[in-house]
């Protein structure tokens, strides 16, 4: 239009919605601050002092006025808050069946690994119109997840997970941002997200998996660790089965119970103490520092792929 | 008439002259005298930030990070809020204006605690020693909000140093804070009741309390980061089982309502600029003064909004939303009854009046634009951009720093006896407005754009505004030296003032020009309420 962007592009299906939300705080500012201005010049110029003894009517105030003043924007300011949530809850809401990406931060990268085996760094593809969940950790200091033409962001925390979700709907390339400052290069740690349409998604993700998906990775490390051990998939050994367990709920020795999630999965590896299962005890080793953040998410990965179903597969 | 009392003024004990020598000014316990020390300290704090401000904005005119590596830009990014923040904004107006005032305005001979009120100085200015001793060893580049783990555990710059004088500037915060709460309760003069105060002191008031009850709460915030660089005890690292978002709890528990520190004196000035310059009495005495314990209140219930993506519960979110809102609506109620004193006054556009009506235009757009911040949906997408900094800095620089400047201009013949070239001074106010808008508001577009901020270098497209940005930055630069160029000047050369120059109904005004050491002769008896210029009947309206 005038050479450079004064309106950053929509690329999301929640972008809509924040612009939405955005315009309309913008006519309100616009308004009040119009207002605002406009009275004072106006008064400035009508109410200029004509003779240096000159001595204004004195005026005490007024209730309704105040009442008014107080009142009117009180309720802007509540339907703005309503409208601004209720957008917000329905835009964080993770839809069924999105497609899953691993995030690791670090100073100064982004790593990303797609379920299927493919890692990028600073890169992600994604295809189009399809819902995609990360789930993200950093190993060092606090990052955070910024793609402007899709209106999201999440602060990605060492020692947590946190997750967000996009759905692209335009091709084309975008800038993927570190918004929390991290250090010495953090206007450095950016990147792209690369949107495609299916096919080339498709083969854009088989010519990169010529290794093993992230599951099998996990499965591997599992092996390695001597995980099985105890976690036996046919009969309960000393550790509880983990067949199954994504996603359920755990009865714990403590009476409480807790949804076995990657949060619950990740401190059950790093800090096996911290929740004992009902009927177990503390045998299992503390792995923190043992397993790599990218590792941990393989594990993860793998321990979400067993399902029940497959525990009879495995059985066989 | 001038010749008449110039040998008179000339000869007349007052604050400035009762005493000389360097003793007399580092060992005194008057007030006035504390707030020139004040006011020296912080103008050169001052320019020490706005020097990193120069530096940031002459690296941003080009997208490349091509003036200074990344390091220098982040500790530059760093000392100019650390400066700004903790050793300028927060003691400006209090500290300067407040304590010269506070005693006048209530008709007390001092502040209640002389000597701590010294002490207080003291304190700013060694922590101020430690952070600029900080600077000169080799700077600190965690940001002044020192975000753990980067600033417990990864920064290898001097954290500590900077930690220390923070956490030591802190103690003359909240000695200020005390004094002025016990001075507004114990000392005010006969007749002097709680509702006929001026403004002035209510915002002081509210401003104090959340001294008081804030700042402990960062000093034991920066001692844990401390502790935990040093001796690694595991509070916010998570390999030991810490959380480091327990650190944003703990510093924006304080730093959000710092930030009506620095504000809530700033409405306060704007009060008293408004009612003399318009002279008339402040429309709805009650609700302005109601609506700066309004905000000291609420303004400890919204941290959280700096947290909307740090991973906290939606559900938290949306209380620490609907809190933020209501925040707002007290410093509306401000504005509008600002506004409504102008309606039918007897308005001069004087310097300190030109300041003020350019804060109730910029702090009406820095408020409005808090709204864009505390709705959640369009936080996600804001948060942590240039967005954020240009409404900071709408607050900040076009609402505190205005309301600052004004207040200097307006008491500037009772502090220092001389009146400031009108002229130099209205046109220096006129270069700051134009260089402010021109900074900050294209900050707005690039924030919403997208551009992160902290960033040392950026993507070509944001680079139309970043020059805009910095062409304004440079404009403001030179709006800023020439009040401090004509000031000085004028304590020398500019003509003598008469007590009341701008026939102002202020307590303040009925002492001498400069006031004398005890600030009134006889204990004054106050019979009547703040800003009544006339003493006609009221006139109903609404």
């Amino acid at each position: 239009m005038i050479g450079f962007p004064l309106f950053p592009e929509q690329a999301s299906t929640v972008a809509g919605s924040v612009d939405l939300m955005y315009f309309i705080l913008t006519a309100i500012t616009v308004f009040f601050s119009t207002l605002i201005f406009v009275l004072i010049f106006y008064f400035a110029v009508k109410y200029r002092r004509r003779r240096p003894d000159e001595i204004p009517p004195p005026m005490h105030g007024a209730l309704r006025l105040e009442l008014a003043w107080s009142i009117l924007p009180l309720f802007i300011a509540l339907s703005l808050f309503a409208g601004g949530t209720a957008i917000y809850f329905r835009n964080v809401a993770i839809p069924p069946g999105a497609m899953e990406i691993y995030v690791v931060g670090k100073q100064w990268m982004w790593k990303l690994q797609h379920p299927e085996g493919p890692r990028e760094i600073n890169e992600l593809h994604v295809p189009i119109g399809q819902a995609v969940k990360l789930t993200m950790t950093s190993e060092d200091v606090i990052h955070s997840f910024y793609v402007p033409a899709f209106r999201v962001k999440m602060d990605v925390i060492p020692g947590r997970y946190t997750s967000l979700w996009f759905q692209p709907t335009k091709p084309g390339r975008y800038h993927l941002f570190c918004a929390e400052y991290c250090g010495t290069n953090h206007s450095a740690m950016k990147g792209w997200v690369h949107v495609m349409e299916q096919v080339d998604y498709n083969n854009w993700l088989g010519g990169g998996a010529t290794g093993e998906s992230m599951s099998q990775a996990g499965e591997r490390l599992f092996n390695q660790l001597g995980c099985l051990t105890c976690h036996r998939a046919t009969a309960p050994g000393r550790g509880p089965v983990l067949e199954g367990l994504y996603g359920s709920t755990v009865h714990l020795q403590s009476g409480e119970t807790v949804v076995a999630d990657e949060a619950y999965i990740r401190e059950s590896i790093l800090r096996p103490q911290a929740r004992i299962v009902a009927g177990y005890r503390t045998q299992m080793p503390t792995f923190q520092g043992q397993i790599s953040e990218e590792g941990l998410l393989q594990l993860i990965a793998y321990i979400k792929s067993l399902a029940p179903k497959e525990r009879i597969d495995t059985a066989q | 008439m001038s010749t008449v009392s110039e040998p008179i003024a000339g000869t007349k004990v007052h604050y400035l002259n009762a005493d000389y020598g360097i003793k007399s000014w580092l060992l005194t316990t008057d007030h006035k005298r504390i707030a020139l020390l004040y006011l020296a300290g912080i103008t050169f704090f001052f320019f020490i930030g706005g020097a990193f401000a120069v530096l940031m904005r002459l690296e941003l005119v080009t997208p490349q990070g091509d003036m200074m590596q990344p390091e220098t830009y982040n500790k530059m990014f760093t000392m100019h809020g650390v400066m700004m923040i903790f050793f300028f904004l927060i003691p400006s107006i209090p500290a300067v204006l407040g304590n010269f005032l506070v005693p006048m305005m209530i008709g007390a001979r001092d502040l209640a605690f002389p000597k701590i009120n010294l002490l207080s100085w003291y304190i700013a200015m060694i922590g101020g020693a430690f952070t600029l001793y900080a600077v000169v060893a080799g700077g600190v580049d965690t940001g002044w909000t020192f975000y753990t783990p980067y600033s417990s555990t990864y920064s290898n710059t001097h954290v500590i140093a900077t930690a220390v004088g923070v956490f030591i500037s802190g103690f003359s915060s909240i000695l200020t804070g005390l004094n002025f709460i016990v001075t507004i309760h114990k000392m005010r003069a006969p007749g002097m009741t709680w509702f006929r105060l001026p403004l002035f002191i209510w915002a002081h008031y509210a401003t104090s309390i959340i001294q008081v009850l804030g700042t402990p709460v960062v000093a034991i915030t920066i001692l844990l980061v401390g502790l935990e660089r040093g001796f690694n005890i595991g509070i916010f690292d998570p390999e030991l089982g810490g959380d480091p978002i327990l650190f944003q709890h703990l510093f924006w528990f304080y730093s959000h309502p710092a930030v009506y520190i620095m504000i809530l004196p700033g409405m306060g000035v704007i009060s008293e600029l408004v009612t003399c310059f318009a002279r008339k009495k402040i429309f709805g005495y009650a609700f302005v003064a109601g609506s700066s314990v309004a905000i000291a209140v609420l303004g400890f219930l919204v941290w959280g909004h700096h947290m909307f993506v740090s991973g906290q519960s939606v559900y938290s979110g949306m209380v620490f939303s609907v809190l933020s809102f209501l925040v707002a609506i007290p410093s509306a109620i401000k504005v509008f009854n600002w506004t409504a004193t102008l309606y039918k006054g007897s308005i001069v556009y004087m310097t300190p009046m030109l300041y003020a009506f350019g804060f109730i235009g910029l702090f009406t757009i820095g408020g409005l634009t808090g709204l864009f911040l505390a709705t959640l949906a369009v936080d996600v997408h804001v948060h942590d951009t240039y967005f954020v900094v240009a409404h900071f800095h709408y607050i900040m620089v076009g609402g505190a720093i205005m309301a600052y400047l004004g207040g200097i201009h307006y008491w500037w013949p009772k502090i220092s006896g001389k009146l400031y070239p009108e002229g130099w001074a209205r046109l220096s106010a006129g270069i700051l407005f134009i260089g402010f808008n021109l900074t900050f508001f294209p900050q707005f577009i690039l924030g919403y754009l997208g551009m992160p901020r902290r960033y040392h270098a950026y993507p070509e497209e944001f680079q139309v505004l970043n020059v805009m940005s910095s062409a304004g930055a440079s404009i403001l630069g030179v709006g800023y030296l020439i009040p401090m160029i004509y000031l000085v000047w004028s304590m020398r050369y500019g003509r003598p003032s008469p007590p009341n120059p701008w026939g102002s109904a202020g307590l303040e005004w009925k002492t001498p020009s400069p006031p004398p050491t005890f600030n009134f002769d006889k204990t004054p008896v106050i019979t009547e309420d703040p800003y009544i210029y006339s003493h006609d009947e009221e006139v109903e309206v609404g």
